[in-house]
């Protein structure tokens, strides 16, 4: 089966200055890999690359064997940044509405109603977000990431701002969304949390692949062995 | 989606916003009016020459207004990110770009219906001898203005001097578009529908004509690119 994510010698410059070098990736359909590196390793330009938001110079790259901005890969493609992605001046439903309708989901009220009810935020659905605290947003924000079902999950640190209840919840999302056959990558520097939903985990430093494979009851044990292991500036 | 559906569905969704801020709107439609009621001290509204000045005072304040519209186009897109939700949704960049044409053709379609008002009541100035003639006007040259906006603003969106630089890169190329918008409007408000005018109203279609179809060819390469 050819794999649902995969990068091919990618590389990316800002400039003069590589911000990927000769990457190379490929994720399993069904898996879900986590992407961990330092500050400015790379890890939020190379989702960007992979979301179609951001050019890159050589190499190859396919989302189910689709080109990252081709239509099929953005339909099929859930994508949550640095920023939330959600308007201020509507409410929690009318932003839940906008991308359903948007995203070509017909009766699109039903999922809304059930994924502001899964995220915790069916109280206020009504009420503008700029009246939500962090947290809040970044529940909405998932939600909306979540909403049309997408094969392939791109997640740029989604447990930022979450309490330990709601990252209780996205560990939720992310294995019903995994059961569900989607495919996840997602940067963090949350280890310990990651270790334990990743089923792969994927190392980027200074923009070169460092480690891709299978994570470990080793890993898993020890978050930081990965970092002494396989970086050449070792420790996390 | 269809295309032209999802369009809709961002111009919707910025309406939305618009209507309950204000932003644009309030600024737009201040500049509008204010301008046309300091002009009215300069000229004396009982002479004939208001009327042949008239289509050139009007379509400079709908031009300069429709800035402050442009600038809150796309840059109503940069807090929180929402531009790159938008980007990686399946939301095609030629809809999101028609899509921020028509909320600046509507948002701006309602500065030039105020404005009218406001010329007609400190000018002495019949303007609603051709009402349709004028609406139509006022509709290509709008559109023409919005889509140019638009798809400039999109460039312009990440730039820190956005506010300058929108209307410095637009008003060359508006050129053509403005003369024409003046001229017919200067004959509807004289009452005098000449062979000319039919010339000018040809020179509108063809501008919107050509610069929507630029915009939406290369509206991927001017979001993404």
């Amino acid at each position: 089966m050819p794999p649902a994510i995969r990068l091919e010698a990618v590389w990316k410059y800002y400039g003069d200055y590589p911000a990927l070098r000769n990457y190379t990736l490929q994720v399993a359909e069904g898996d879900c890999c986590a992407l961990l590196g330092r500050n400015g390793a790379g890890k939020t330009t190379l989702l960007r690359v992979l979301a179609g938001l951001s050019p890159f110079q050589k190499g190859d790259i396919s989302l189910l064997g689709w080109k990252p901005r081709s239509g099929e890969a953005r339909r099929n493609t859930g994508f949550l940044g640095h920023g939330i992605g959600v308007y201020e001046d509507l409410s929690a439903r009318e932003n839940l509405r906008f991308f359903a309708t948007v995203a070509g989901m017909k009766q699109a009220h039903s999922p809304i109603s059930s994924w502001l009810e899964r995220v915790d935020l069916a109280r206020v659905a009504d009420i503008p977000v700029r009246q939500y605290s962090r947290g809040m947003r970044q529940r909405l924000a998932l939600a909306r990431t979540f909403l049309a079902s997408p094969r392939i999950l791109l997640l740029d640190e989604p447990f930022t701002s979450l309490d330990d209840r709601a990252i209780a919840m996205m560990g939720e999302l992310l294995r019903d969304a995994r059961a569900g056959g989607a495919t996840i990558l997602f940067s963090t520097h949350q280890i310990r949390e990651a270790m334990v939903i990743a089923s792969h985990v994927t190392l980027i430093e200074q923009g070169k692949l460092r480690y891709s494979g299978v994570r470990t009851q080793e890993m898993l044990d020890d978050p930081g062995h990965l970092y002494r292991e396989h970086t050449e500036l070792g420790g996390f | 989606m269809n295309p032209l559906l999802q369009a809709l569905w961002v111009a919707r969704k910025d309406l939305a916003i618009e209507f309950r801020t204000k932003e644009s709107l309030n600024a737009a439609g201040a500049f509008a009016v204010v301008i046309l009621l300091l002009f009215s001290f300069v000229f004396d509204p009982a002479s004939p020459e208001v009327a042949t000045i008239g289509g050139g005072l009007l379509w400079l304040c709908f031009a300069f207004g429709g800035a402050l519209i442009f600038n809150r186009g796309f840059a109503r897109e940069l807090p929180n990110e929402c531009l790159d939700a938008l980007l990686a949704s399946p939301v095609s960049a030629s809809s999101l770009l028609a899509g921020k044409a028509i909320t600046s053709f509507v948002l701006l379609l309602i500065v030039e219906a105020v404005s009218l008002f406001v010329f007609g009541f400190f000018y002495d100035v019949r303007w609603w001898l051709h009402p349709l003639k004028l609406f139509a006007v006022c509709a290509l040259a709008t559109w023409g203005i919005a889509i140019l906006g638009a798809a400039f603003g999109a460039m312009t969106v990440n730039l820190k001097l956005r506010e300058l630089m929108l209307p410095v890169l637009i008003y060359p190329l508006l050129l053509p578009l403005l003369m024409a918008a003046i001229e017919l409007t200067n004959n509807l408000l004289m009452n005098q529908v000449t062979s000319d005018s039919l010339l000018w109203g040809r020179v509108l279609l063809v501008f919107d004509i050509v610069y929507t179809s630029l915009a939406v060819a290369l509206a991927e390469t001017i979001l993404v690119n």
